[in-house]
């Protein structure tokens, strides 16, 4: 393509942040307006960019949209960014995600300014570690959203957000350290840096075992995805972050970590994931039945939903070490689902919070009254998570289950899938629970004037609903373009 | 010979004679600030001659005392920068100073001076002599302000630096007396001689080894020489606090480098054993410098222990280069990139600190609180410059980490590595308490923080170069491979 539309989507947002640092004196409104027409702007950019995406059968294997400068000749360094059939989901769910994210941000009083501009910063980062195919430039974007997220967390949050805000940092600089180890051992083995390029590592005298390699990278992706037993900064990041912030990073920076194992872990070193595909398949599923029988525990509301967040992930887990065709596939739109629908879970959890100051499930009750558009959308959002067939979390979920239980790769998996759907039963359980919890039974008189979402809430929540429904009814869309990238894994898997 | 050889130490004779020339003005000029122009003056005409010899070829003059090569020159614009974002940085702090604000400006010149010349020394003579000028300076300057603290800071300088300067002259007298020669390249040769394949089987070179790493490891503040750096750091006016960190650091390691790599660099068995012996001391280092600072509540002292910790990554770069035994120059450009960025990134933070501490006139950090309100780009700055000294995008500290790591296992490393980026993350730590009590906190007082345009500009320079080195490293990356090329090598 002529006009670098990849570098365009990533860069709009930080064009955004220089225009909001440079007005003089503005009003929240005039900061929250340039926001969103700069989000609005990435989002259309990746919109054209999903239709324009070449999904003939030539086309499989192929980065589309590349771009490709020198930027550090000493290390073999290049400006390299492009979109394949795996990230092309995952771009138009961070621009998404950004877009709406600065609709949920609207009501922001404190420092609108710095808010906006942390925010678009880390719609910058997400995108780039989406968009590059350089493992410098993959750790550069990586590392990058580290900076809002502590800002954003530790001054607009709530609860003990200083205490989380330093956990994320360390726990995830931790895991940027073993996954820095890895890429720099990666490249002395081979001089390389291309992601494309290193696909089937098979070099004679690697400067440590791959196996050491995979597990350095895997640690840090492991820590992001999250994987229990690395998953404790989630509830507190989570529950103590702003709502749009927790939208971005249950929407779009779990799913960080599960493309990398999939760009790299999976694809770099094959035999190695099959070797040990065993061992990840098994803690994919403590994963589910674990987070979910945290999760029905839970009293706060938002903490509910952010271990929701463990367990939906370890769909995503399974899906991917399951190494066949259609569970990565499943894997993939289930990242993309499990996006749109936490994004909208966070989203709600924030409106209730905003309207009835209330977050413990004890004290809340009977709001179907007051507020029936929050309780109806909710409800979908609700049902979408655990699964229900017509909205897009069954698809994922089904073609991850479908595709879990015939793979080849796993003696045994079988099994594992099947407790792994428990843990839908185990979803719906609290999904239901907390449903009723909240909105049904007799309405309480300190609700009494509460209000119902206003115009704006209700265009965020809408498009969420909208975008459930329409991957529900028809996956295709994604399924067709996530299949394009999924086929050269698989074959390199080799089964 | 002497006088076209005179020709090639411009940067070094002009810096001298401006220093002399600050001295002489101070006794008839009343108003300091022209002091601080002249000698900024000096700097940039240094710079200037520096600058047009880069491309001449390598030459070493004064019957091998001196060279004039690459490395020698990357290092004298990295001094004469450092001591020019140190002097314009000063102008708001030489009001504390009643007295002898000429002999200050002239002292830092010719501390640079003294730096200048250890960057270029070939000889153990000429190192030592050059090492004494730039100390001697430097123990006068830390105890400027004439408080207790001030003073305490000074004297503690001057006799562990005295101990230190005589264990290495010790060492370099045993260096001498088992090879016969004090120029670097002489003993190289004779080392390379001599009958025995490793170290423990000639005591004297091996006593002298430790010994000299004893002497320059007090320069560069390496555990276990490092218990001076506290206490100097916060006693000394700020202003040479940074320089200390920046510049004094920079020209040991120059030192170090050099006398290693060019004298004890040849035979493989000997280069291997202090390329270990380094790479633990750097592990050493790092984890002391970083685990202790996160107890710290004065700024200055932090920042003391945060540059023991970033000697120790620094020392990863020496580790490689033993390692490497002399096969490729990634340790030494990494070196190189790294003391670049840690220049600009130690000078930028520095610089916000002599703003704001001189404003809430207290080094505590405590008091640091609630900068973000009202002094937001001095915070932004400090923020800046906490963010690169962690290493994280899109700051310099960052690609210097990655380029100084990336050297390190190439040459079978990787357990230094893993050190090195665990001790990133507990670093993160109490850089981001610093942050942390600035944007989150309510300010402890009220009122703007002034700052004169001389500071500023210094500021922003460096903030300007943390940017740039992160972002577009590609050409600072290539001078710091060509500076690579040592003489002698």
């Amino acid at each position: 393509m002529d006009f670098g539309y990849l570098t365009a989507i990533l860069f709009l947002p930080l064009a955004g942040i220089i225009v909001i640092a440079l007005l003089p004196k503005p009003q929240a409104r005039t900061i929250r307006l340039t926001a969103l027409t700069f989000t609005l702007a990435s989002f259309i950019l990746s919109i054209a960019v999903f239709c324009l995406f070449d999904r003939s059968a030539g086309a499989i294997g192929q980065m589309q949209f590349e771009e490709k400068i020198s930027w550090i000749p000493a290390i073999n360094a290049f400006y390299h960014l492009g979109v394949d059939g795996l990230s092309l989901p995952m771009v138009i769910l961070m621009t998404f995600l950004g877009f709406l994210a600065v609709l949920v941000s609207w009501k922001i009083e404190l420092r609108p300014r710095e808010y906006f501009i942390w925010l678009l910063l880390l719609e910058t980062s997400i995108l780039g570690v989406f968009c590059s195919l350089d493992l410098v430039l993959f750790f550069l974007f990586w590392e990058l959203e580290l900076i809002p997220m502590y800002f954003l967390i530790s001054i607009w949050g709530s609860g003990r957000k200083e205490y989380a805000a330093n956990k994320y940092l360390i726990y995830t600089l931790v895991g940027s350290a073993m996954m820095l180890a890895g890429i720099l051992s990666i490249y002395f083995t081979t001089g390389s840096l291309g992601m494309m390029g290193l696909c089937g590592l098979s070099v004679a005298s690697p400067v440590i075992p791959f196996a050491a390699m995979f597990f350095l990278l895997f640690i840090g992706f492991a820590i992001k995805l999250p994987m229990v037993p690395l998953h404790t900064w989630l509830p507190d990041a989570h529950t103590n972050a702003p709502t749009a912030v927790s939208v971005i990073l249950a929407g779009a920076l779990l799913k960080m970590g599960g493309y990398g194992m999939i760009r790299l872990c999976v694809s770099i070193f094959p035999e190695i994931a099959l070797r040990y595909a065993p061992l990840l398949v098994a803690l994919a599923v403590v994963g589910v039945l674990y987070g979910a029988a945290v999760t029905m525990r839970q009293r706060d509301l938002k903490r509910l939903i952010a271990y929701s967040s463990v367990s939906h992930m370890g769909y995503v887990l399974l899906g991917i070490f399951a190494l066949s065709q259609i569970s990565l596939t499943g894997a993939v739109l289930q990242m993309f689902s499990h996006g749109v629908i936490t994004g909208l879970l966070f989203a709600m959890v924030g409106l209730v919070y905003d309207k009835a100051h209330e977050r413990n499930l004890d004290n809340l009750g009977g709001l179907a009254r007051r507020m029936p558009v929050i309780t109806v959308v909710f409800t979908v959002a609700g049902l979408a998570s655990l699964g229900l067939p017509g909205t897009c979390g069954f698809a994922a979920e089904f073609i991850t289950f479908v595709g879990c239980f015939s793979s080849t790769a796993v003696g045994g998996i079988q099994i594992y899938t099947l407790l792994g759907v428990l843990g839908i039963v185990l979803t719906a359980g609290y999904i239901l629970w907390m449903l009723q919890k909240v909105f049904y039974g007799s309405p309480l008189e300190k609700y009494d004037g509460v209000p119902d979402a206003d115009n704006i809430e209700k265009v965020c929540i809408f498009s969420f609903v909208a975008v459930i429904m329409l991957i529900g009814v028809y996956p295709a869309i994604l399924t067709d373009v996530i299949k394009m990238g999924i086929m050269p894994i698989v074959k390199l898997i080799g089964l | 010979m002497i006088i076209s050889e005179l020709q090639l130490i411009t940067p070094e004779l002009s810096l001298l004679v401006f220093a002399l020339l600050v001295i002489l003005l101070d006794l008839f000029i009343k108003q300091k600030k022209v002091l601080a122009g002249v000698s900024i003056a000096g700097l940039i005409v240094s710079a200037g001659f520096t600058l047009l010899m880069w491309g001449a070829p390598t030459v070493d003059i004064f019957y091998g005392m001196v060279a004039v090569d690459r490395f020698a020159l990357f290092f004298k614009l990295l001094l004469l920068g450092a001591a020019g974002l140190v002097i314009l940085a000063s102008q708001d702090y030489v009001s504390k100073f009643e007295r002898f604000q000429g002999e200050y400006y002239a002292l830092v010149l010719l501390s640079t001076f003294g730096m200048m010349l250890m960057a270029a020394a070939t000889d153990l003579i000429s190192i030592y002599v050059a090492l004494e000028l730039s100390s001697i300076s430097l123990y006068v300057l830390a105890s400027f302000l004439k408080d207790q603290k001030s003073t305490e800071a000074g004297l503690k300088y001057l006799l562990v630096g005295a101990v230190a300067s005589a264990v290495l002259l010790y060492g370099m007298a045993l260096v001498f007396g088992l090879t016969g020669h004090t120029c670097l390249i002489c003993i190289a040769d004779v080392i390379q001689g001599l009958p025995i394949a490793g170290l423990l089987e000639s005591p004297a070179l091996l006593l002298g080894i430790i010994l000299l790493i004893a002497g320059f490891g007090f320069k560069i503040a390496c555990v276990p020489f490092q218990m001076w750096v506290p206490d100097v750091y916060e006693g000394a006016p700020t202003p040479i606090t940074a320089y200390l960190s920046v510049a004094s650091k920079a020209a040991g390691f120059a030192v170090v480098l050099r006398v290693f790599f060019v004298t004890f660099g040849a035979p493989v068995w000997l280069s291997l054993d202090w390329g270990m012996l380094f790479a633990v001391l750097s592990a050493i280092t790092m984890t002391v410098g970083n685990v202790v600072a996160i107890v710290q509540t004065n700024i200055k002292r932090l920042f003391g222990y945060s540059s023991i910790a970033q000697a120790g990554y620094l020392m990863v770069g020496l580790a490689t280069v033993g390692m490497a035994a002399g096969t490729d120059a990634l340790g030494q450009s990494g070196l190189l990139f790294f003391l670049a960025s840690y220049a600009v990134t130690n000078l930028g933070a520095f610089i916000a600190i002599i703003a704001i501490s001189n404003r809430i006139d207290s080094d505590m950090i405590d008091d640091y609180a609630g900068m973000g309100k009202r002094a937001p780009l001095l915070a932004l700055a400090l923020t800046l410059c906490l963010v690169s000294l962690t290493g994280l995008p899109p700051t310099a500290g960052l690609i210097a980490k990655i380029y100084i790591f990336s050297g390190a296992i190439h040459h079978g490393l990787l357990w230094l590595v893993i050190i090195g980026v665990i001790n990133s993350c507990i670093s993160a730590y109490y850089y981001f308490r610093v942050v942390k009590v600035m944007w989150l906190e309510a300010p402890a007082s009220e009122g703007k923080v002034p700052s004169s345009w001389a500071l500023r500009t210094a500021l922003f320079l460096c903030c300007l170069f943390v940017l740039l080195l992160g972002v577009v490293p590609g050409c600072f990356i290539g001078i710091a491979e060509a500076a690579a090329r040592i003489f002698g090598s």
